[in-house]
């Protein structure tokens, strides 16, 4: 789907971010990107999802380049529209592209239904909760039916009860979905539970020093899987040995 | 706690009576509060006119200073061009002293309710600039990030996102500006005098000083202050109003 080929960001100021990172990404494909804070990962997922441009390097699509619609982003924050409801928020993406409301309200309700928010359409979003509020996030960046999905630790300032949940239930939508997902977080136990491939990247500049495979199920029991143990441990030392 | 400033208020009109009389102040000194209320009892209607003709500027300055604030925010916020042209005038138009220009537009502009619209609305323009201005930037990076991703136009950016982000600063603003837009009003109708309308709240404070009615002068004043607190809780309640229809945001 996409190549990011020997990429490099240096802001102005002179502050390297990312330094000849390479990575494929796969349709269907669900990678985290993993590290430590200021490592890069959310700047190479601003790159890939446009919003910003590599200082050197390239990205190389297969295919067509991507559409307004193809990417959808979740950001740490579900960062909606406070004055308009949950329904008017997942509206939003297609309401840009000019798709009329009456056409949308379908795929509209969809998402919602999707993530669990039946019957919250009309709420706005300070009468929801955080989980609820990131519900609202990630069914508008999934209304467009994306290709690919750039997910950055969206579940990171959120309780642990409400994190395992929405981490189960996005392992649904995914499978459903059938979209690509690039998810950054920097917890091993949610990048070895959700990754189908996890990125090991460095501290500032960011590298990528290792990519691991997963073979667990990709499901809500795994988290009770002593394979699932056997992973974050292995992640653990990768990490600890990238960091020496 | 609800009747705390009114009773505050009654408390220190019955201390000003009772000192005004204790002391034996003169009248064209500090008259009583008696004394005022009869003095309005006495022309009531006049006053009032007065007080009607006053709001009817500061309520147009208002408008005028609404619509040009809001809309040179908008441009500045669309464009760095207009941002760069806009922003040193409103900057000088602020820091100008009233009194120094109010006596060239009244000549300039002639009509002499149009020439105090124009002076309050001096007055008036910058909070509701300066605020609507940094309502439309106020919008979270993230969802200019958004937008952006999302393949929306400028004009789709500002009408869902800066716009609707702006409102509740516009809101602060233009309670700030009304209270300024009476002042301008007043000030204005002082400078223009005889000039001016010759029939506002502040020409009948000139006037009753002239023949040293200074209950009378009082009285007018204590109209521009209730009309000035009114008017603050007034915009205030109907910009919550205005908030809360839309979710309290």
């Amino acid at each position: 789907m996409l190549t990011v080929s020997n990429v490099g960001r240096i802001f102005p100021g002179g502050v390297e971010a990312l330094r000849d990172t390479s990575l494929r990404l796969d349709e269907s494909d669900f990678i985290a990107l993993l590290g430590p804070s200021g490592c890069g990962k959310s700047t190479l997922l601003r790159l890939i999802a446009g919003l910003d441009q590599p200082t050197s390097g390239r990205m190389l699509w297969d295919g067509r380049p991507p559409a307004p619609g193809d990417i959808g982003f979740v950001f740490q924050d579900a960062t909606l529209l406070p004055w308009s409801t949950a329904e008017d928020n997942v509206f939003l993406p297609l309401r840009l592209r000019g798709v009329s409301r009456s056409e949308a309200m379908p795929m509209v309700h969809a998402a919602l239904h999707r993530v669990g928010l039946t019957g919250f359409e009309t709420a706005r979003p300070r009468a929801l909760s955080g989980g609820m509020r990131m519900r609202v996030s990630i069914a508008r960046a999934l209304v467009t039916r994306p290709r690919l999905l750039l997910m950055d630790e969206p579940f990171a300032a959120l309780d642990e009860f409400t994190r395992h949940k929405l981490q189960a239930d996005l392992l649904d939508v995914w499978r459903e979905a059938g979209c690509t997902v690039v998810f950054v977080t920097h917890s091993i136990y949610e990048a070895a539970f959700l990754a189908r491939r996890v990125v090991l990247m460095t501290p500032r500049p960011g590298k990528i020093a290792r990519e691991m495979t997963s073979a667990l199920q990709p499901a809500a029991e795994t988290r009770l899987d002593p394979a699932y143990a056997a992973f974050v441990a292995e992640i653990s030392r990768a990490m600890q040995a990238a960091l020496a | 706690m609800r009747g705390a400033p009114a009773l505050f208020g009654l408390l220190a009109l019955a201390l000003w009576e009772a000192a005004v009389r204790l002391l034996g102040v003169p009248v064209y000194v500090l008259p009583g509060p008696i004394a005022i209320v009869q003095a309005f009892a006495a022309d009531p209607v006049g006053l009032l006119e007065s007080l009607t003709s006053t709001l009817f500027v500061t309520f147009a300055a208002l408008a005028m200073a609404a619509v040009l604030g809001g809309a040179m925010a908008v441009a500045m916020s669309a464009s760095r061009l207009a941002q760069a042209a806009i922003q040193p005038w409103a900057v000088a138009l602020q820091v100008t002293p009233l009194p120094a220009i109010a006596p060239l537009i009244i000549i300039w502009v002639g009509q002499p309710f149009l020439a105090l619209v124009v002076c309050a609305t001096i007055v008036a323009f910058f909070p509701l600039f300066a605020s609507t201005a940094s309502g439309l930037a106020s919008a979270p990076p993230e969802l200019n990030d958004l937008f952006h991703l999302y393949g929306a136009r400028r004009w789709q950016t500002m009408r869902l996102l800066r716009l609707p982000a702006a409102l509740p600063y516009f809101l602060t603003g233009l309670r700030i500006s009304g209270g300024l837009a009476l002042v301008g009003a007043v000030v204005a109708e002082l400078v223009a005098g005889s000039g001016g309308f010759a029939s506002g709240l502040a020409y009948r404070i000139l006037e009753a000083s002239f023949r040293l009615e200074i209950p009378r002068m009082f009285a007018a004043l204590v109209l521009l202050a209730l009309a000035g607190i009114l008017l603050n809780y007034g915009l205030g309640a109907i910009g919550q109003a205005i908030l809360r229809r839309r979710g309290g945001v």
